[in-house]
């Protein structure tokens, strides 16, 4: 069960003189799945770069165990702390199995060979991403959504207790949607994981989770279980869109259901839930 | 008697093997690269030695080496040609190291110092001090060290907005480059014409005035600049994943830029101090060993060793290869442009970076 | 009776306010104005201190005092300067048009480099020694090398981003360039030739090297300003563009083809001359906003203006000396590109 403790105190974030989320207090459960949705632009990526130390907030604080986050060194950080970023990068040639073992890096100092530890967290992450088949090839050769999985997996390589990803689910079909989120959810059981993450797709989000936050205009408008929080005013505030909310009929919890202009043969919204 | 065969049952591999197996592989390959690059490199620097208007064997070679004085041969090896190698190897290596590092942070293999005006300081301080002051030897080298390294500074100062960007460096970079450019011109027009000529003598690169006196501070130089580029390989590595993923296996990019470029511009500087900016050896090495070594880690050295190879071949090359004797910046340019623009058309193609 | 068929960019643009037109239209008179004043100070000031009413007799009747004949000789070269400074400024705009790039500039995009060693060569080879002479190898040489690195730049998935159009450039011009230091190193006699027209001045050429290019300019401007629409068309895409109604392929190669002429035209009557083409453009955006058919004329009549105003600053400051345009332009426009390279989001680069 992960013992390390995410929070945000009073943060206010942006980018030069831009203010993109006001004045945000949130504290992530320990071990439970994460998510932030919102509509776009609303502050969501913003305030997981804040989280994962890639922006400076302008005032408040960002608290790993308690302490301020910029205040801890790097690389210590970098081994509670993973994250798959929007946009990576990846050399011209590299082998899958490679990219994913740079992920290993925080755990080997300067001259610390290459173990057999290493390997091994290596060939778990990728039998976990479903990858292992292609641990030889060219990265370049890839589709989007295997190197899309090739991320995820050096993420995982890197073995951290809190693991943060920003739209893990970009490029992927719906099936390996599925299994990128079944993926987390294994690891949240089964190694006590932290995981936030940002997720456009209502829906997925309602069902992945075990703790909800929802964005508008960077401040924070509701969290907690998807089951108090999912309710078709809280969808027409964040998202500005009418909708029902039934219960999903595979996994319980609930499905938003928009209502657009057309097809709209059964448009009554019922409120879901009567908590709060 | 027979052997028994014992039925065993199949072994579970051990968790990491199929990777292992994978990463060994690649890991032989790169090894073999290497050595062959080194075998490649000793066998010049025997030949550098051996050849020239009076040849002689490796075994009269090694004799000199070892300490023995051979008549006509001493002189000829200790006092020229020795010196001309090992400037021709630690400019080589220099260039070689100091252009894949610029290469792979800028993630542009187009992004090379020679381009990007960093060496442009240090020529154009060259040339003014030639045509205007008169100025050669160390005084020189010193002038151009520090305006290299000066130079580089304010490009990366002028590029600095709330961190560095690679485009807007590289753009900065061509625009000051242009500026230093007009400048040589303009020092060219009003230099006496054997200024002039002397003064392209020595932007064109070239080992010709390699010799004892100033190999000492060019070999303390690089044996502290380089071996730190190489220390700081693993952040160059993280860097080239993006500055977000190198953030989170906790490398701090903008710091870890800024040191990796401050040594890789005072490397490019020493070298180009010593030898002139000898042309396309920086830009050329990281490609080529990229092509070599592909994608099994670090380019680092195998850049180097290409670059030493470039250097000292290009040099025998025009020396005695040729209608004349021609400096090895010529060879390297002459022999690089249509290399390097067959390269830009087929980097470009692919969208590659290093 | 009409039919109108395809929305033209004017339909789709928003509705400028009625204010605007009359604005753009003062504001070119006042660069016209500008362009007036550059000639008159083009005239009257040099590297010769000159009283104003030599200055009106040097230009109209020149007796043979050398007060007189010093103003004289700067006609020819203001009206170089003219033609060249519109040129450059006209050429700059129709590339930064063409490939949706703020930084495209002639020298940097290897025009200048491929001149110089056609020239040399030429030099070199056939023994050319004259001005005269070089123009149409200058000519060639650009208009190749400018092909050349618009094609390397523009390969690869994402075309010809500004990045990779200056890299390209930068390269060719490297690779170009030391094709020339081979030649100049065993010839010290071309290079002492050489590395004067190396740099550009618009203080070289005669009546009759002038009246050998004014034919190109004269059809490169003429093509330019007629790609005019097509320009603001191709700005919102070429997907976009093509859904207009407008033939891509064709504006690009029109322009394309005006900007060789503008540009190899310039370059091979006064050498390279680097920023004119870049940096103009960008300030006559500021006043008309992207439309090409204003956004080309101001061009033209600032980049005149400036390259004048340039010339007469390096004919001033180094008294009785002069400092050549094509270093003035440098010293001063590197600074202002960086300026408008800092301003810019990186991600539009």
């Amino acid at each position: 069960m992960s013992t390390h403790t995410l929070a945000v105190e009073a943060a206010t974030i942006g980018y030069d003189e831009r203010v993109v989320v006001h004045e945000m207090t949130l504290e992530v459960p320990a071990g439970r799945i994460t998510t932030i949705v919102g509509a776009n632009a609303c502050g969501k990526s913003t305030l997981l770069r804040a989280m994962a130390r890639l922006l400076k907030v302008k005032a408040g604080r960002v608290l790993l165990d308690g302490r301020a986050i910029d205040q801890i060194p790097s690389r210590e950080v970098a081994t509670v702390l993973g994250l798959l970023p929007q946009t990576p990068v990846s050399p011209e040639g590299i082998a899958v199995a490679d990219l994913v073992g740079r992920g290993r890096y925080p755990h080997q100092g300067w001259f610390r060979r290459w173990t057999a530890q290493d390997d091994a967290a290596v060939e778990e992450a990728l039998r976990a991403t479903d990858i292992l088949d292609l641990a030889d090839r060219p990265v370049d050769e890839l589709s989007g959504g295997q190197r899309q999985r090739v991320w995820i997996a050096m993420a995982l390589a890197q073995q951290t207790d809190v693991l943060l990803l920003d739209e893990p689910t970009t490029f992927l079909d719906v099936a390996h949607q599925v299994e990128v989120l079944d993926l987390l959810t294994d690891l949240n059981r089964r190694r006590g994981t932290t995981i936030v993450m940002v997720l456009h797709d209502l829906n997925l989000a309602a069902r992945y989770t075990d703790h909800l936050v929802a964005l508008r205009e960077g401040r924070l408008v509701a969290q907690g279980a998807p089951r108090d929080v999912v309710t078709p005013a809280l969808v027409e505030e964040v998202f500005g869109m009418t909708a029902r909310v039934i219960d999903d009929p595979v996994s319980g919890t609930p499905l938003v259901v928009p209502v657009g202009r057309h097809h709209a043969t059964n448009p009554q919204v019922e409120t879901h839930d009567l908590a709060g | 008697m027979t052997a028994a065969l014992v039925p065993v049952a199949p072994e579970t591999p051990a968790p990491g093997a199929r990777v292992a197996t994978g990463r060994r592989a690649r890991s032989r390959r790169r090894r073999t690269v290497l050595a062959v690059l080194v075998a490649a490199l000793l066998v010049v620097l025997v030949v550098t030695l051996c050849v020239g208007e009076r040849s002689y064997s490796p075994l009269q070679v090694l004799r000199v080496l070892t300490g023995e004085t051979v008549p006509g041969a001493s002189f000829n090896i200790e006092t020229i040609r020795l010196p001309r190698m090992l400037s021709g190897l630690l400019v080589g290596l220099g260039f070689g190291m100091g252009g894949v590092v610029f290469q792979t942070m800028l993630r542009n293999p187009l992004a090379s110092p020679d381009i990007i005006g960093v060496s442009a300081g240090s020529s154009a301080a060259a040339v003014v001090a030639i045509t205007a002051f008169g100025m050669s030897g160390t005084a020189l080298s010193l002038v151009a060290v520090a305006a290299g390294v000066a130079v580089a500074g304010a490009i990366y100062a002028l590029s600095w907005r709330r961190g560095v960007q690679g485009a807007r460096l590289v753009l900065i970079g061509i625009a000051v480059g242009s500026m230093l450019d007009s400048v040589i011109a303009y020092a060219m027009t009003r230099a006496g014409v054997y200024d002039a000529a002397e003064a392209l003598r020595w932007l064109t690169g070239s080992l010709n005035s390699a010799f004892w006196a100033g190999l000492g501070p060019l070999a303390a130089a690089m044996a502290v600049l380089l071996p730190t580029l190489l220390a700081l390989s693993r952040r160059l590595s993280a860097l080239q994943l993006g500055d977000d993923s190198a953030s989170s296996l906790g490398v701090r990019p903008d710091r870890s830029r800024l040191a990796l470029l401050l040594v890789a511009v005072a490397v490019v500087a020493v070298a180009t101090a010593a030898a002139g900016p000898i042309a396309f050896v920086a830009f050329l090495s990281g490609p080529i060993a990229h092509r070599l070594v592909r994608g099994t880690g670090s380019l680092l050295v195998p850049s180097a060793l290409v670059g030493a190879l470039l250097v000292l071949v290009g040099d025998l090359v025009g020396q005695h290869l040729l209608v004349a004797r021609f400096p090895v910046g010529v060879v390297t340019g002459v022999l690089g442009a249509p290399y390097l623009l067959w390269l830009l058309a087929r980097t470009n193609r692919s969208g590659g970076s290093l | 009776m009409t039919l109108r068929t395809a929305p033209t960019p004017a339909d789709l643009a928003p509705r400028r306010p009625a204010s605007a037109r009359p604005r753009r239209a003062t504001g070119l008179a006042v660069c016209v104005l500008a362009v007036v004043v550059a000639v008159v100070c083009s005239l009257a000031f040099g590297s010769r201190v000159v009283g104003w009413s030599d200055v009106v007799a040097g230009v109209l009747h020149p007796d043979d005092s050398i007060a007189q004949a010093a103003v004289a000789s700067r006609v020819p070269r203001t009206v170089l300067g003219l033609l060249v400074g519109a040129a450059l400024g006209l050429a700059g705009g129709v590339m930064q048009g063409l490939t949706r790039n703020p930084l495209a500039d002639p020298a940097l995009l290897g025009v200048s480099s491929g001149a110089s060693l056609s020239v040399v060569l030429g030099i070199a080879w056939v023994g050319l020694s004259s001005l005269t002479q070089y123009i149409w190898f200058a000519f060639l040489g650009a208009a190749v090398a400018s092909l050349l690195v618009y094609a390397i730049g523009s390969m690869g998935r994402e075309g010809a981003t500004p990045l990779k159009l200056a890299l390209a450039g930068a390269a060719t011009s490297a690779a170009l360039l030391s094709a020339v230091s081979m030649v100049l190193l065993t010839r010290t006699d071309v290079l002492d030739t050489f590395r004067f027209w190396q740099v550009g001045s618009v203080g070289r050429a005669s009546y009759s090297d002038i009246g050998q290019v004014v034919p190109f300019l004269v059809v490169g401007a003429v093509l330019a300003v007629g790609c005019a629409r097509g320009m603001d068309a191709i700005a919102l895409g070429d997907d976009v563009a093509t859904g207009l109604g407008q033939k891509v392929g064709l504006v690009r190669g029109v322009g394309a083809l005006a900007a060789v002429l503008l540009c190899g035209a310039s370059v091979a009557i006064a050498g390279p001359i680097g920023f004119v083409g870049l940096v103009v453009p960008h300030l006559a955006r500021a006043f008309t906003g992207p439309s090409h058919r204003w956004l080309l004329p101001y061009a033209a009549a600032l980049g005149a203006a400036l390259l004048l105003v340039a010339d007469v600053v390096g004919r001033v400051v180094a008294r009785p000396q002069e400092i050549e345009v094509g270093i003035v332009t440098a010293v001063l426009g590197a600074p202002v590109f960086i300026a408008i390279i800092r301003r810019q989001k990186v991600r539009e680069l």
